[in-house]
């Protein structure tokens, strides 16, 4: 039976790492399975391909690999989202390929994660492509890591194994300085394939005392509870105006709707209007036309203000004497996503939060080799590479570093002759 | 300085204020969105979100309806109600006028006109000069949909292209589009239909009356329960049996199955939603168990 999530216990968001056949498909239908979130047509479909592929056991991996070539070359290429639920809590999980040269997913699967879950193979240990994903997830912020030892059947479920790698990624996570920036690590051996200690306890294992992984997906904080900034910034989406001149009530409604990216604001609150600097005081905060007390991080609303200030799209409300920076040079960490190099001699389009402006690279300070973390000098990107650059913006945005605040601290890089996203920036 | 939060919102709180968002972005970034409404739960969930993303204004959007003519009569009334007690403008587009100006052609009378919907919703977005259609669809429902973006971006034959997505970061969505392509965009991407029964029955939503347990001639095709209705009669040989039904999806009448429920409730729905072993897709299509891979396919040729 699937579990009905009760109303209250919020939502998770994680990703797995892993290179391929390190078992992150096979771990998240192992969950999927194991929560019942799979339903038996669902497995018939994948039993029967499976035979015909000559396996003995159900690949769990046929639930997560979607797409044709995904499934004719039996890899994952793009991020997939998956869902389940417990009693307790909604999942979403990402999927995505680890792979050098999918680079760019993981950074896009983890830039809504909360939580990652590193695979490491137990046979192998921890590799580059552990390095990599681990640094990945710690560019992006992911708060929590959770390494799990796959594959601990085929190390006859030896505890000295796990030790030993264990003690590997300590030396590396210190060294990378994981964990004294407060990230939260913990490791735990599994057996995606057979099920060990994910969804229930191994018998194989009694020497590993510590909660099952998805004891640790439970107890993690919730969406919305990010170990984030307590600043309120509210990005303008849209102005609601109800142009019912009949209606006296709504004759002057003007509504700012947008999401509460982080902090809280209710009635009575100081606030300023960014770019403008005008000041004023919140009316009410409503949702649909209704009013609520408080508007919650994460939380979409519409706040009412006691002045009627010129507010439009693209604008930041913030509390008074609480803004950030107004930039007009930018140095942050980018993730190039395109096909084409980044290119200095081009214009290129910034969203930031609800802003769009035009952006132009002013430099490039060094590119990271993302399997052991040096600096290296670089005069181009290229698809996949992650660099440290400059950007010089048309207008103002108004942002915080990404590493306190990731909704107002990030920003994508649009080409205006493809309209495509080829570049993700973290403020720095 | 980073701490804790003492608010948690609840999935569903959570899940409502992704789409609001996401709506409100399609607003603000898109000349001329539209909202597609079929009368189904999940397009019905779709405008108590635009409720509580313009109320009290208007919505930024009409409402469209592609109508394969193969509709509920129950599903069909119930659309056109709702947009009237909203206020809100409903454009219906049928495919029966693509066929009769040759821009379909069916194979043979009794072929489903469900595929047929992209043609006709091409037309329309010509027609009205949409820059972008918010609809229903949920990752959830299906391997090739769990890939796709919120922001969709679709070529100028409406075709969708897998391998060549644009990168989606963060709630930062991209729905720039140049003349004649499209953005399909999706707010209740990551809603599962446990969410969908969950949330109507947290905001009272009204739903059609085929949701709900009902006798109905049905005649079994294999685990499916094929409807008997003036479109899809009997066969010879075929048995016919007065069940007890309902329906978890109320799409054409030709291809949508309903499943056996004495749930009279959206209370009883949701527990049974929690106990079924069988996925809304696999219960309810006739159409689809083809191939694997059979709608990736369909998306790929313009489908929604
Ligand atoms: N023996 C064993 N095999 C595993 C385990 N986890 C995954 N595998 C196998 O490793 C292969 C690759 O797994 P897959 O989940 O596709 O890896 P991915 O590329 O990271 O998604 C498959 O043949 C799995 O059956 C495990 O815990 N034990
Ligand atoms: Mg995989």
């Amino acid at each position: 039976m699937e579990h009905i999530p009760t109303q209250e216990n919020g939502l998770l968001r994680f990703m797995t790492c892993g290179s391929v056949d390190d078992g992150k498909s096979t771990l998240i239908g192992r969950l999927l399975y194991d929560t019942k979130a799979i339903l038996a047509d669902a497995l018939t479909a994948i039993e029967k391909t499976s035979k015909k592929r000559g396996h003995e056991v159900v690949d769990l991996s046929l639930l997560t690999d979607g797409l044709q070539a995904e499934r004719e070359q039996g890899i994952t290429i793009d991020v997939a989202y998956r869902y389940f639920a417990t009693g307790t809590r909604k999942y979403i999980i990402a999927d995505a390929p680890g792979h050098e040269q999918y680079t760019r997913n993981m950074v896009t699967a983890a830039s809504t994660a909360n939580l990652a879950i590193i695979m490491i193979d137990a046979r192998k240990g921890v590799l580059a492509q552990t390095r990599r994903h681990s640094y990945i997830t710690h560019l992006v912020g992911i708060p929590h890591l959770v390494v799990a030892v796959n594959k601990m059947d085929l190390v006859d479920y030896d505890q000295a194994t796990y030790e030993r790698i264990c003690a590997e990624y300590r030396a590396f996570a210190d060294k990378m300085g994981l964990t004294a920036q407060g990230f939260d690590v913990r490791f735990i051996p599994v057996s995606a394939l057979a099920g060990d200690n994910i969804v229930d306890r191994s018998e194989a294992m009694p020497w590993y005392e510590g909660p099952t992984l998805l004891d640790i997906l439970e107890t993690a904080p919730p969406a919305g509870t990010h170990e984030r900034s307590e600043s309120f910034r509210f990005p303008v989406q849209y102005v609601i105006r109800p142009q019912a001149s009949d209606d006296p009530e709504l004759h002057d409604y003007r509504g700012f709707a947008g999401r509460v990216e982080s902090g809280t604001v209710q009635a009575g609150d100081a606030v300023t209007v960014l770019p403008s600097g005008i000041e004023s005081r919140v009316k009410a905060v409503h949702i649909g036309g209704e009013a609520i007390e408080v508007g919650h991080t994460e939380q979409s609303v519409t706040l009412l203000l006691e002045d009627e200030v010129d507010i439009s799209r693209g604008d930041m409300i913030v509390k008074s004497g609480n803004a950030p920076e107004a930039k007009k040079e930018l140095r942050a960490m980018l993730c190039w996503l395109s096909e084409t190099p980044l290119s200095p001699a081009r214009t290129y389009l910034i969203r930031h939060t609800s802003r769009t402006v035009k952006a132009k690279l002013s430099g490039i300070a060094y590119k990271v080799d993302i399997n052991s973390q040096a600096h290296v000098e670089a005069t181009q990107l290229a698809v996949n590479d992650i660099a440290e650059v400059g950007f010089k913006l048309a207008q103002p945005i108004f942002a915080d570093p990404y590493t306190s605040n990731r909704e107002t601290g990030a920003f994508i890089v649009v080409d205006e002759s493809t309209n495509n996203t080829v570049g993700a920036g973290m403020v720095l | 300085m980073s701490t804790l939060t003492k608010q948690t919102l609840s999935h569903l709180d959570w899940l409502e204020a992704e789409a609001i968002h996401i709506m409100r972005e399609v607003a603000g970034q898109c000349e001329r969105p539209v909202l597609l409404f079929s009368g189904g739960k999940d397009s019905i969930c779709l405008l108590r979100i635009a409720e509580k993303a313009f109320r009290p204004g208007r919505f930024p959007f009409p409402l469209m309806h592609i109508d394969t003519g193969h509709n509920y009569k129950e599903v069909t009334d119930f659309r056109d109600k709702r947009a009237a007690e909203l206020g809100e403008r409903l454009i219906v587009r049928s495919v029966e006028d693509s066929m009769k100006r040759g821009s379909v052609v069916l194979k043979s009378a009794d072929e489903s006109r469900n595929k047929h919907q992209s043609v006709t919703l091409l037309e329309a977005i010509a027609e009205f000069e949409f820059d972008a259609c918010i609809g229903g669809a949920r990752r959830d429902e299906e391997k090739a949909r769990a890939k796709e973006r919120v922001m969709s971006f679709r070529d100028e034959f409406g075709q969708w292209d897998p391998k060549n997505q644009r990168p989606e970061l963060w709630n930062l969505y991209n729905a720039r589009a140049f003349k004649g392509e499209n953005i399909r965009a999706f707010p209740i991407s990551n809603w599962t239909e446990m969410d969908v029964w969950q949330y109507i029955e947290r905001e009272k939503l009204e739903l059609p009356s085929i949701y709900f347990a009902h006798k109905r001639p049905v005649v079994r095709k294999g685990a499916l329960l094929q409807p008997v209705t003036e479109l899809t009669p009997a066969k010879p040989g075929d048995v016919v049996e007065e069940v007890l039904v309902r329906f978890r999806t109320v799409g054409d009448i030709t291809c949508t199955a309903p499943v056996e429920s004495d749930a009279t409730t959206v209370e009883q729905i949701v527990i049974e939603t929690a106990t079924t072993t069988i996925t809304e897709r696999g219960a309810t299509r006739l159409d689809d168990q083809t191939s694997e891979a059979s709608m990736e396919q369909r998306k790929k040729e313009g489908y929604f």
